[in-house]
């Protein structure tokens, strides 16, 4: 097998599935296929689509969550963040390309959550790919009708005075959910805030981690 | 004043970007969005038509009814502009 | 006026259906699919079709491939007709392509080497 140095860790520390030793299926056959055909042609390049893999590599929900952190640590930000979250987000540095994204936050009174019932828009030049339970048929068709009840399958259990705000992803922007800051934080640093912010806390099906917590993030 | 508007119960079909359980809906428009070229068109390779794109926010109550976990949970959507009906004081509810 | 919205509602406008619990489990993504994700983005990019144009074909693709194909599967699937749609190669040539690529092993590994 060539040297590949996709063939280790993905950027999530997990192993890539073993799909290079299974057996080859005809959708696996067909992407191969149309890669190079489209080489042959010259429309594209392995170096260009190389470079299209790594660039999605980099996008990861540890950029949220630097942007998260600054929300809550830079009130400037803040604002900026909130009447634009595109230039917002580019001006921090982060290559969002054509992103249109629009932050949303969670209050003493107000919690979102984020779906796109129609297919799996997800603001991935940010995020990075979405999970998958995002994409499934459960979570695309209860969270408009149920949110509270997917929210209790996600271990979130909101106080009864709390509204839940969802937001359906129907067309050209995308979203990013700003948790509340957890309590006994002041003294943190960007960084370490933004230790505490986790994938699903900014889609909505999860809450910022206490700075006293143990968990591993999701 | 936040304008009402109403999701127009068209039921076209193909591509379309307005989910059915909103459609014959009451909501308020939460924010403008600009133009974007038409969905519906470029899905089929056609020249597209630029519609204005408005977030509309609809109560849960006014989209489930009683079925609605709390009726003052609200739903957030991009609807394009030729989906929507202005609710004027005269006319008050939609048909 | 006569209510068509059940008979008009396709199977990805999902909105609102009742659902059993969201699944948990997740994957890391594949070389393989990371590749037609990278497709994907190329060939919107250089003009062969639209994130719309490949929606489309993922819905016209029916709920039976939505329950039986995987995410990307569905989604090399969808690119590929976009992109003979829009003229980036024709079905003869990826016939013949996916012919030599099948033939030069049984695993993925084996086949994603050009010969």
């Amino acid at each position: 097998m060539p040297h590949d140095h996709h063939d280790h860790l993905s950027p999530s520390g997990h192993p890539y599935r073993a799909d290079n030793d299974t057996a080859l299926s005809y959708w696996q056959v067909m992407e191969i296929a149309v890669r190079e055909l489209l080489i042959d042609k010259g429309v594209t390049t392995a170096n260009d689509v190389a470079a299209q893999i790594d660039a999605m590599d980099t996008r990861s929900p540890a950029n949220g969550a630097q942007v998260v952190a600054r929300a809550w640590s830079d009130p400037d930000f803040h604002t900026a963040l909130m009447a634009d979250a595109s230039a917002a987000t580019r001006d921090m540095g982060f290559d969002i390309g054509p992103l249109k994204l629009i932050a949303v936050e969670n209050t003493d009174t107000v919690h979102n959550m984020i779906v796109c019932t129609l297919c799996s828009c997800y603001p991935r030049n940010l995020l990075g790919l979405p999970p998958d339970w995002y994409k499934s048929r459960a979570y695309r068709s209860r969270t408009v009708r149920e949110p509270r009840s997917v929210l209790a399958e996600f271990g979130v259990a909101l106080p009864n005075d709390m509204t839940v705000s969802v937001h359906d992803s129907t067309a050209d922007m995308r979203y990013i959910v700003i948790p509340k800051r957890p309590e006994g934080t002041e003294n943190l640093t960007e960084n370490e805030l933004a230790a505490l912010v986790t994938r699903d806390s900014m889609i909505g099906t999860g809450v910022a981690r206490s700075p006293n917590a143990k968990q591993p993030l999701p | 004043m936040t304008a009402r508007v109403c999701v127009k119960s068209l039921v076209p079909p193909g591509h379309v970007r307005t989910p059915t359980y909103l459609r014959g809906k009451v909501g308020t428009i939460e924010r403008a969005l600009g133009a974007f070229p038409n969905p519906e068109d470029l899905a089929y390779g056609q020249p597209a038509s630029a519609k204005h794109l408005l977030r509309v926010r609809f109560r849960m109550v006014d989209i489930w009814g009683a079925a609605a976990e709390n009726p003052d949970d609200t739903l957030d959507a991009e609807i394009y502009e030729h989906w929507l009906e202005p609710i004027t004081q005269d006319t008050g509810d939609a048909p | 006026m006569i209510d068509f919205s059940d008979t008009a509602r396709r199977w990805h406008d999902m909105g609102g259906d009742a659902a059993g619990p969201v699944p948990t489990d997740q994957h890391d993504f594949a070389l393989w699919e990371k590749r037609v994700d990278a497709l994907m983005i190329i060939g919107s990019a250089k003009g062969y079709f639209t994130v719309d144009g490949l929606r489309r074909v993922l819905e016209d693709m029916g709920e039976a491939a939505f329950e039986e194909m995987t995410y990307y599967e569905r989604w090399i699937a969808a690119v590929n007709q976009n992109l003979i749609e829009g003229g980036a190669y024709t079905t003869a040539e990826l016939a013949e392509k996916m012919a030599e690529v099948s033939a030069r092993g049984a695993t993925y590994g084996d086949a994603a080497k050009p010969t």
